[in-house]
């Protein structure tokens, strides 16, 4: 692999860019490889690139019915944080987070995590009280938050209207070195790594059939042919329940819209993420100098990867009311995708009634931040075949033993 | 230069000048000019610097689909950025100004990053910017940030408003070019609801600038006939200046309509947002022009043909004197013949093709126009406004043959249907290879919940451009089939006819074996700046998907969304790969059409009535005693009554000890009450609730839980049995709607052959407790009821007359003292309110508000959904097994609760917690223990999930929850701070107050 860096863009230019080589390669599949990874989104590149690095492991084929990050990863509002409630989620999320640190030198391409700086209104007391408690958590689990005031508040955004007759903000949980990162280059940089390893990207290759033998999985179907396998990951998202249907067992998991938008562009107002739950609403500035906005999911199960107007309506009316300034701003895009959410909006990282097949999913609307952190865990799983720390709460056994791991406890309706 | 011309320009009122300014230079333009046409007339050519490298740009396009000419206007409350200056109609008074550059338009610094465009390809930065860590966030991301943007952000709260308008229509037609209005008259004239909805402020579309006839005369007849029938019809309505913006699931559409735009504040909404369903839409929206791509295609005066062509006819604009046009098609003559006409100069006209059968280049010629065919341009001179081009052979690599001096470029690539609203909701396209642009795919259109289609394509927008009146007759007649409704047959069909057109021939790159070097400066995105090269690019470093493509380039993600660029970057894609462009395929459609602002979506619901304000009938008066409220879902409920100077927990203690030693009043009336009637309605509450409420005695409460399926407390409250079928079930004031939700979930979708019915009754009662040692003495006052200890015991409720009023009495208490709540028809809960304060006067009488309830609570150990509950405790961990009945066979919540993890007796229950100090544990504090996790986290063993100070006892008091906590009355625990200190609490009883309830059994 050829690495990135100023200077061989510099020599690139003298020939007018004509001597970069491919991103990742685009390899016919071979009829076998150790482990298959079904999802090319982050969380499965994730999976496989730290399977290699972290195990060695580089046998694999990361097969993608569509093209590259083009579910959620592509699609989501790119927010990180690890602020969370119960000790399981914090553990993986920080790990996560700490992981997108490094990520742009780790893979050598920039995927611009940006540590601009979360936070999360509190706007009654009830979420005051909610959000005291995180910080109280998160003190105990090694995660840096703090509970602001709503003057600092103010300092840190200074378009917010910390004032309103509805909802006046009361405070907020900070997470300094939360933020966001620049969500398709974290697929590309993750497939380019992984290419370079050796691994195979199958792009427009889809599972039609999981082949099992004995408890075990032997291979699948594609619409490029049959490969055999060794192990199976799935790790597919919005699609979950359907490729599980294919290896003959069920999920507790339910599939929505989710819906975001961008604004037109604008200079620079807005450095940190603001989340406000108790309106509905959440906004960051990209680098490109859009309002990025993220909705809610909308009340029906379906696979649309559109949304209605009402949750970007009542997204909006919140979000004008918090950031006054935004109301003579233009919606550019809205756009949907489609989340697979458990009965504790927690998400599986778990083995299956299949021997060597392995799950992760349920990531819900929160899955972008955890893309480092679910590879690493996940590469961990199939790997050694059990989980490790990060994943030992997420199994999804949980439910029939009632171990909820709840985060809409204290997060309300965003994470 | 560009110049207004002496005579001419049909949508001008030359009567009528309007000044306005752009860049703080005063201009003069007439009603009925964009401001894209005014500055045209002023010989403004370059207006803007692009988004990445800065260039100089000008005004391209005359409609939505303009990516260059994008202005910050107005000042302060009313300041917009990236207003279209192509869509913005001229008003006195108007003050733009250019965006994105430092300091100035002419001069802009930022250019210096055209100067370094070789290093900066589409996506360098995912290349570069690694090393060191720090600097992304520190150095390079600022950069970055501040070269980005387009317009500057607005400051301001936004002075104007804006309404949002319900609509119905069968058939909803958006454009009111010639296809719309067939398509209005035949659907209209057969008696459907019609809502025609134009974009422009003018019907008629582009039918009269392409010297289009119908039934033999000019097209300008026709529409004025077609209009003068559509209004007369009721059954039509007709909007002007109003943009179909996004088309959703079931026939629900977004429209826009500019409505007090042009007269900032005369009280008018500025935008009108429609929210309309319709049973049938058909999109005439037309088709936009392509640009071709040649080397120096953005500098300012180069322009598509058919918007010079619209300049010139509409606004009696010419921006140039000498104009060369440059084209794949013959639609591009039109411009130069009345560019000619007009008795401005042709000096050529640039044909790529390199035959020319049609009679348009023929009548070119014969006005002395010269045409050469197969020639290319291979560059275009001039930076800031063009100065002259320099010609080739399409076929070849760009050798000069001959440069030419002109000051405008009219070029067309062809045109591409409008197909957005087709495509919002998953209508499909197909590929015509001699039109080279996607339409519709009549197979597979956006579905409806019937599983057939409901948009509709007809004319342009359908690529039947020359054939849009019987295309769109077709779609009218198809609609109506649809909805069920007949067509009139008597309707005779309009025959259109457009200057003959002889075949395009696709051309994607100019010319066709153009270098790198030239393809570097050929613009695809002219506001992302994006360029054949960078496509390109994009392919060789396998970004071929064309999402890929879009996202690694910009291509496509401006303001404009790609309207000019996205079809010539797929072709420039497909060439690349080797591939077709269908099989490339197209990116997604979405909404909106063009932007709307976030004010116009958002609507009227701002400041108090941001979300629907909920309010008691006492509001009036707790917002007179100066309460300090807090919101508790919409409703906003009084926390305390400071008095004076007193501050908050001041006067939450002065209001906490007065009511339990005398006389505490509570407005209690947004408590969920929600009726439960019919002969099932017993069972259906014995399964809702833990306990058994079906043996509940008429006359009587009993306080129950409700959990959700997972075994989870979600509410609790007082039932009273008002009659042998009839149940009020109070909830907690936040969860009446959702409490209320769940039962209708129950009963429509598991229990539907239950025979219940429920209404939630929350707003027609005020409710209000009357609490402390004199709370019956004050009820004896007001007289009517019988509120003994006989005749009104702990937990019944009696119905009657109270001092005049109609009332229900329930004796119950959630403080512990001696308390009644006293429900009256909201409209006189008022007038109770004033005679329990005069009446109780002289007992000391004082309201009391939430924050008092919660103190009063947490001193008696009763529980608060919210607080000891999270959505992840069980009653049985709060003590509450006596709440849960050990004889029914299933309840909501029973078999969750069996779980292996919901047994555990590890499971943190609740306890009281007293600081060895005194002092208060602060809220959400955890209970430590040794050690830490595999990941490193501090153990813990519970946590606090109340915590106040005790007025009455005079020391923090706390509830929490704590491992085996029951069983462990006397220990000490840890309650580390965020401060660093740490608390330690011992495990209590959680009732603090009054264990034997003599306070409220009086």
């Amino acid at each position: 692999m050829r690495r990135y860096s100023a200077f061989a863009i510099a020599r690139e230019a003298l020939r007018y860019h004509q001597g970069w080589e491919r991103a990742w390669r685009a390899p016919e599949p071979k009829s076998s490889y150790d482990v298959i990874i079904i999802g090319g989104g982050g969380h499965g590149l994730a999976t496989a690139y730290y399977l290699g690095r972290n195990f060695g492991i580089t046998n694999i084929a990361i097969i993608e019915k569509g093209w590259l990050g083009g579910g959620n990863t592509g699609r989501n509002t790119t927010i990180i944080r690890s602020n969370y409630l119960q000790d399981p989620s914090a553990a993986i999320y920080e790990k996560s987070r700490s992981l997108y640190e490094t990520l742009s030198q780790d893979l050598n391409y920039n995927v611009m995590f940006s540590p601009r700086g979360v936070m999360m209104l509190a706007q009654t007391h009830h979420e005051v009280r909610g959000y005291q408690r995180t910080a109280h958590a998160n003190a105990l689990q090694g995660v840096a938050t703090e509970f602001i005031s709503p003057q600092r508040v103010k300092e840190l955004c200074p378009i917010l209207n910390i004032d309103g007759p509805r909802y006046p903000v009361l405070g907020a949980l900070w997470q300094a070195r939360g933020g966001t990162a620049r969500h398709d280059a974290v697929a590309w940089g993750y497939a380019r790594a992984c290419s370079d390893m050796g691994m195979d990207i199958l792009q427009q290759c889809e599972v039609t059939a999981v082949r099992r033998e004995n408890g075990q999985v032997t291979g699948v179907d594609t619409t490029r042919g049959s490969i055999n396998c060794k192990k199976l990951g799935i790790v597919v998202a919005g699609h979950s329940g359907q490729v599980a249907e294919m290896a003959g067992f069920r999920l507790p998991v339910e599939s929505l819209a989710l819906q975001a938008l961008v604004s037109e562009p604008i200079k620079p107002c807005m450095d940190v993420v603001v989340m406000a739950n108790t309106v509905h609403g959440y906004m960051s500035q990209s680098d490109k100098g859009e309002m990025v906005i993220g909705g809610g999911t909308d009340g029906f199960n379906n696979y649309t990867q559109r949304g209605s107007f009402h949750h970007i309506e009542e997204t909006l009316r919140a979000l004008v009311e918090t950031f006054p300034m935004i109301s003579r701003l233009k919606m550019l895009r809205q756009w949907g995708g489609i989340v697979d959410m458990t009965g504790d909006r927690s998400p599986i990282i778990s083995r299956t009634p299949l021997g060597n097949c392995f799950i992760n999913c349920g990531w819900g609307t929160g899955g972008f931040k955890a893309i480092p952190g679910s590879g690493w865990a996940m590469a961990e799983l199939i790997a050694n075949g059990t989980p490790g720390a990060l994943a030992a709460e997420f199994g999804m056994d949980r439910f029939r033993q009632g171990r909820f791991i709840d985060e809409s406890v204290a997060a309300g309706v965003a994470h | 230069m560009s110049t207004r011309l002496a005579s001419g320009g049909r949508f001008l009122n030359r009567a009528t000048v309007q000044n306005f300014v752009f860049n703080g230079k005063r201009l003069r333009g007439f009603a009925g000019d964009t401001l894209a046409s005014a500055l045209l007339a002023n010989d403004q050519m370059m207006v803007a610097r692009s988004f990445k490298y800065h260039r100089p740009r000008g005004i391209v396009a005359a409609g939505p689909e303009e990516p260059n000419a994008l202005f910050n206007m107005g000042r302060g409350a009313r300041f917009e950025p990236n207003q279209r200056a192509t869509t913005t109609a001229l008003f006195e008074g108007l003050e733009c100004e250019s965006q994105n550059h430092w300091p100035s338009l002419e001069f802009d610094i930022g250019a210096l990053n055209s100067l370094a465009a070789h290093v900066l390809p589409a996506g360098f930065y995912y290349k570069t910017f690694i090393h060191p860590r720090a600097f992304w966030k520190h150095v390079f991301e600022p950069i970055i940030r501040h070269s980005a943007g387009l317009g500057k952000a607005p400051q301001d709260r936004d002075a104007d408003r804006y309404e949002h308008l319900y609509a119905f229509a069968d058939v909803l037609i958006a454009g009111g070019g010639i296809a719309g209005l067939q398509a209005a008259c035949v659907a209209g004239e057969s008696g459907a609801r019609v809502l025609l909805l134009e974009q422009t402020l003018h019907w008629g579309g582009r039918a009269v600038n392409d010297g289009a006839q119908i039934d033999g005369a000019p097209a300008q007849d026709w529409i004025a006939a077609a209009l003068a029938k559509l209004t007369a019809l009721p059954n039509v309505t007709l909007r002007l200046g109003t943009t179909v913006s996004g088309v959703y699931d079931h026939g629900y559409v977004l429209a826009n309509e500019h409505v007090g735009e042009t007269t900032p504040g005369d009280g008018r909404p500025k935008q009108r947002l429609w929210r309309i369903r319709a049973g049938q839409i058909i999109t005439a929206t037309g088709a936009i022009e392509r640009p071709l791509s040649f080397a120096g295609n953005d500098v300012p005066g180069v322009m598509l043909a058919a918007s010079l062509r619209d300049y010139l006819h509409d606004y009696a604009v010419s921006p140039g004197d000498r104009t060369v046009v440059v084209t794949n098609n013959d639609d591009a003559y039109l411009t130069a013949i009345a560019l000619k006409e007009a008795g401005l100069s042709v000096p050529l006209i640039v044909d790529a093709r390199r035959t020319l059968t049609g009679p348009l280049p023929q009548r070119a010629r014969d006005l002395g126009i010269r045409v050469e065919a197969g020639w290319a341009i291979a560059a275009v001179k001039g930076t800031r406004r063009v100065t002259g081009v320099s010609l080739c052979m399409q076929a070849g690599e760009g050798g000069v043959i001959e440069e030419i001096a002109c000051d405008a470029v009219a070029m067309s690539g062809g045109w591409s249907p409008v197909v957005h609203l087709w495509s919002h909701c998953g209508g499909k396209l197909l590929w015509n290879p001699e039109q080279a642009h996607f339409h519709p795919d009549p197979a597979r259109p956006p579905l409806g919940a019937d599983g057939k289609g409901f948009v509709r394509a007809a004319g342009a927008a359908n690529g039947q451009s020359q054939n849009a009146c019987a295309d769109a007759d077709h779609a009218a007649r198809a609609a109506l089939a649809h909805l069920g409704q007949t067509a009139r047959t008597d309707l005779t069909l309009p025959v259109l006819e457009h200057p003959t057109q002889a075949a395009m021939a696709p051309v994607w790159v100019m010319p066709q074996g153009a270098n790198q070097k030239l393809r570097a400066k050929m613009w695809l995105d002219y506001q992302n700046d994006v360029k054949v090269s960078d496509v390109q690019l994009a392919a060789r470093e396998g970004y071929v998907s064309v999402e890929h493509t879009k996202r690694y380039t910009t291509l496509g993600m401006a303001t404009d969304q790609g309207k000019l660029s996205n079809i010539n970057g797929l072709a420039v894609l497909a060439d690349s790969l080797n591939e077709e462009i269908p099989q490339v395929g197209t990116t997604t459609f979405r909404p909106p059409y063009t932007p709307i602002t976030l004010g116009t979506l958002a609507g009227e619901a701002r400041g108090e009535i941001f979300q629907p304000l909920r309010r008691s009938p006492m509001h009036e008066w707790h917002s007179d005693q100066g309460a300090y409220f807090e919101p508790v879902g919409h409703w906003r409920r009084p926390y305390c009554y400071p008095r004076g100077a007193e501050n908050h927990a001041d006067a939450v203690k002065r209001e906490v000890l007065n009511t339990r030693n005398a006389l505490g009043l509570l407005d209690a009336s947004t408590l969920g009450k929600i009726i439960v009637k019919g002969p099932d309605a017993g069972r259906f509450l014995d399964m809702l609730y833990t306990g058994v409420m079906s043996t509940l005695p008429v006359g009587k409460c009993r306080y129950g839980l409700m959990c959700n399926e997972n075994g989870f407390l979600s509410d609790d409250g007082v039932v009273a049995r008002l009659d042998e079928q009839t149940f009020l079930c109070h909830t907690t004031s936040g969860g009446a709607d959702r409490i209320h939700g769940w039962m209708e979930d129950w009963l429509q979708c598991e229990w539907w052959d239950w025979q219940v019915f429920t209404a939630n009754l929350t707003e027609q009662y005020a409710q209000i407790a009357v609490v402390g040692p004199k709370a019956r003495t004050l009820l004896e006052r007001l007289g009517g009821v019988d509120v003994s200890k006989e005749a009104l015991p702990f937990m019944g409720w009696v119905e009657g007359t109270l001092g005049g009023f109609p009332v229900r009495i329930f004796r119950i208490s959630f403080s512990g003292e001696l308390s009644y709540e006293i429900a009256v028809p909201a409209g006189h809960g008022r007038a109770l309110w004033d005679k329990l304060h005069a009446e109780g006067a002289d007992l000391g009488a004082m309201p009391y508000g939430t924050e008092a309830l919660h103190v009063m609570r947490a001193e008696k150990g009763f529980i608060m959904i919210g607080d000891e509950t999270d959505g992840t405790v069980i009653p049985q961990d709060l003590g509450m097994s006596w709440a849960i009945s050990k004889k029914k066979p299933d309840y909501l919540g029973k078999r969750g609760q069996e779980r292996p993890h919901m047994t555990d007796p590890d499971r943190w229950q609740l306890v009281g917690l007293e600081t060895l100090d005194g002092s208060v544990i602060p809220d959400g504090a955890y209970a430590v223990a040794p050690g830490s996790n595999a990941n490193g986290q501090r153990h813990t063993e519970g946590r606090v999930t109340s915590t106040y100070f005790s007025p009455t006892l005079g020391r923090g008091i706390a509830m929490g929850l704590i491992r085996r906590g029951p069983e462990r009355m006397g220990q000490i625990v840890d309650f580390p701070t965020t401060t660093g200190t740490t608390v330690q609490a011992r495990i209590v009883d959680p009732v603090f107050y009054d264990k034997e309830g003599a306070k409220q059994n009086v």
